[in-house]
């Protein structure tokens, strides 16, 4: 039974939670698998899958591309550094250029909100955005959402504070979203320059202190602090921002016994998370994220193909 | 200066004064080694104290200036922070807070810790340090507000330097507010106050001086009103001076926005005509202005609008006064003039005693989260006993101040401080 009849994955703002829970079910289908030693199929075979990345990616990319490989696609990365956006080719350019080369699935991360969606409404084949701007990151969100969901059990009732660079974070709106979406309580810790104006529009509670906003927590996300981005602009420093905001033993203390950590990597260690606590296997759900990132990649990848036989 | 030994000590034969209860009685106050113990019309002396005989002059809380420049760490020649100690005691100011464009700036824990460090050391004033709002004065980072709040930095300002840039302003306001303390604004469109060295208007014509408007000051407020609004910051208005200055701030407070506002005594004392025979003394920033933003000033420290009352103390040396107009530096100093000229109010009628004596110290106390400005048990003994009537003349030879450079210089006062007592010990006794 197909329970996410779309075409594309551009965000998680509008899906239904049983479209969420079927995409997390086929996901958690795959973590076995892809513990085993037989991890290939031919699912897609003869099918061609394309990361299309306007910005640097490791993790995400590289995730993309053995769950394409793994379901037996052709995969092909190609990395438009900015220079050859300067050669004046547009986007829109670009997406024809590749519809034209009769691709399955496109894969796209942009620095530009609203770039997956443009291109999604150019091509045949089935987008799934890799981010976007400060918009959204769906995988993201539905890799949180398993592993989450995995170790608690449920996404119901959870309480679940997102902490740091909220401003520019996609990966923190996907999550307001899913985890509003699938019944969670969502909390938002930043100072207040790092906080979006109206968030608290976003069903989110807002917190500008640590240990008010973690209190009594179930999950404590942590997200990136872009160093040259953020110097003197929105923060002063980061000895200052570690010491008020930074995720320590301490401020960790106010959490409830078992809360969990997570960061969507990479991590800067020192400056938003202790070193010795991402480190700490009790606590930190970092490298768990990682591979259920795989997970969720050929979940999505799996049934959106299915749906362009369907749907073309 | 006697130095008497925090013990008991009764000051008995005093008219009591307190804005903050509202208490204006005859009576006596006792305290005991740093803190008041008792105050009241009946309250009984016990044997063991020693007592101070007011002879019926007015005991209040010492007065907190909210803004003070000490000049030390960096321009020692002009004012350290003993004689700046010095004037501040002769003056009845128990607490002062200081600006932080020293050199080096106070934008690190360290210069707060010095600042605090040294002060204690002599004894006199409290001082409270504000830090930069951002590094190095410059406006373009924001300073370590988080950590120098901790560190004890009462507000963030840069000083005699506007925040230029809106979206700083506003970052400024939005990150203070994440720590809960207030941004400190010179109230000044910079671009309108480039080389301008008085208030813009005919007697800037007259002169042939380069004028300031006084729309400089309404812009920057008109500005800054609307960030606060928008980012719920906690922000002051130093110095204001000019009508419309008053006018946003009091629309601003009608609208139940987080703003407060001081002014310094030349902007109600005096206006442009002090500087008509090109008197280096008067060159103040903001400039002085015309008669009429001096009566809105005025009215606004009448009715509330205008919150505290502070020195603006600004040292100069001579070399730096002593110049053609256009080249002197702004500012005079104000320390040991602030209560005597600003006791004009209550002799003109405009201001009770007690209200002179609350936007003095319980105002600014109370807008800087100060436990000072109060008579009240258990409360440090920072106190200041003068006589509100004995006339003199202001006399800068006199001044403790190292520098001299007062507006006020030769100015017939009305109003003398008799003694001032920092946390239990006399830190100041006139000579006769």
């Amino acid at each position: 039974m197909n329970a996410y009849p779309h075409r594309h994955l551009l965000g998680i703002e509008g899906l239904s939670p049983l479209e969420i829970s079927f995409l997390l079910d086929q996901s958690d289908s795959y973590v076995e698998k892809s513990r085993s030693n037989d991890r290939k199929s031919t699912l897609l075979r003869g099918r061609t899958v394309i990361n299309l990345f306007f910005e640097n990616s490791t993790r995400t990319r590289t995730s993309f591309e053995l769950a394409g490989k793994r379901l037996g696609a052709d995969v092909i990365n190609m990395t438009v550094a900015a220079s050859s956006v300067a050669k004046g080719e547009t986007l829109i350019d670009t997406a024809m250029t590749l519809n034209a080369m009769h691709v399955d699935v496109l894969v796209v991360r942009h620095a530009d909100s609203g770039a997956a969606k443009l291109l999604s409404e150019k091509v045949n084949c089935a987008v799934i955005n890799a981010g976007d701007g400060a918009h959204e990151h769906p995988t993201q969100a539905l890799l949180d959402a398993l592993t989450i969901r995995r170790r608690k059990g449920r996404l119901d009732g959870l309480l679940v504070a997102i902490c740091g660079d909220v401003v520019h974070s996609r990966v923190a709106r996907s999550n307001i979203h899913l985890l509003n979406t699938m019944g969670a309580h969502v909390r938002l810790v930043a100072p207040r320059t790092l906080i979006p104006s109206k968030a608290e529009n976003l069903g989110v509670e807002v917190h500008h202190n640590m240990k008010e906003g973690l209190k009594d927590a179930d999950i404590v996300m942590m997200l990136r602090i872009q160093n040259e981005r953020m110097k003197g602009n929105f923060i002063p420093s980061i000895r200052e921002y570690f010491h008020f905001f930074g995720l320590d033993y301490e401020k960790l203390s106010v959490t409830k016994p078992d809360a969990l950590i997570m960061h969507p990597g990479p991590m800067n260690r020192g400056v938003e998370i202790d070193s010795d606590l991402a480190d700490d296997v009790e606590r930190s759900l970092i490298r768990e994220q990682v591979e259920m990132g795989v997970a969720v990649r050929t979940a999505c990848l799996e049934v959106l193909t299915n749906n362009l036989g369907g749907l073309a | 200066m006697s130095v008497l030994a925090p013990g008991k000590i009764a000051y008995v034969n005093a008219r009591l004064l307190d804005p903050a209860s509202g208490l204006d009685a005859k009576g006596s106050l006792l305290s005991d080694g740093e803190q008041i113990v008792a105050f009241g019309p009946d309250m009984a002396i016990p044997a063991d104290a020693q007592t101070i005989d007011c002879r019926g002059a007015c005991l209040a809380p010492g007065l907190v200036d909210m803004r003070v420049q000490i000049c030390e760490p960096g321009e020692e020649h002009k004012e350290t922070l003993l004689t700046a100690g010095e004037a501040a005691v002769a003056g009845g100011v128990t607490s002062m807070v200081c600006l932080p464009n020293t050199n080096p700036v106070i934008d690190d824990v360290a210069t707060v810790e010095f600042v605090a460090r040294r002060a204690r050391k002599n004894g006199l004033a409290k001082v409270y340090p504000y830090a930069a709002a951002t590094k190095e004065l410059e406006g373009k980072e924001l300073a370590e507000i988080g950590m120098l709040a901790e560190a004890g930095a009462l507000g963030f300002t840069d000083g005699t330097k506007a925040i230029r840039s809106a979206q700083m302003m506003k970052r400024l306001l939005s990150y203070a507010a994440t720590f809960g303390v207030m941004i400190v604004q010179h109230p000044e469109e910079p671009s309108m106050a480039e080389n301008g060295v008085m208030n813009e208007g005919e007697l800037a014509t007259r002169l042939g001086l380069s004028g300031i408007s006084p729309q400089a000051e309404a812009i920057m407020l008109e500005r800054d009103m609307r960030l606060v609004a928008m980012t719920g910051g906690r922000y002051h208005a130093a110095h204001v001076s000019t009508r419309d200055g008053v006018d946003i701030i009091r629309r601003a407070k009608a609208r139940g926005l987080t703003v407060t506002c001081d002014t310094a005594p030349p902007y109600f004392a005096l206006n442009e005509l002090a500087v008509s025979d090109y008197r280096t003394f008067s060159k103040l920033s903001p400039p002085l202005r015309s008669e009429e933003c001096r009566l809105a000033v005025v009215e606004g420290l009448k009715d509330g609008t205008i919150d505290a009352i502070a020195s603006d103390h600004t040292p100069q040396d001579q070399d730096s006064k002593r110049l053609p107009f256009a080249q002197a530096e702004f500012g005079g100093v104000g320390l040991e003039t602030l209560l005597t000229v600003t006791l004009e109010l209550y002799h003109n009628g405009v201001l009770s005693l007690l209200q002179v004596i609350d936007r003095l110290s319980h105002g600014p106390a109370k807008l800087l989260g100060l436990a000072a400005g109060r008579l009240q048990a258990g409360a440090a003994a920072d106190l200041v006993i003068f006589d509100p009537d004995r006339a003199g003349r202001v006399n800068p030879a006199n001044f403790r101040s190292k520098s001299k450079n007062s507006p006020f210089d030769g100015r017939p006062i009305q109003g003398r401080v008799l003694r001032t007592v920092v946390d239990g010990r006399s830190v100041f006794v006139a000579d006769d």
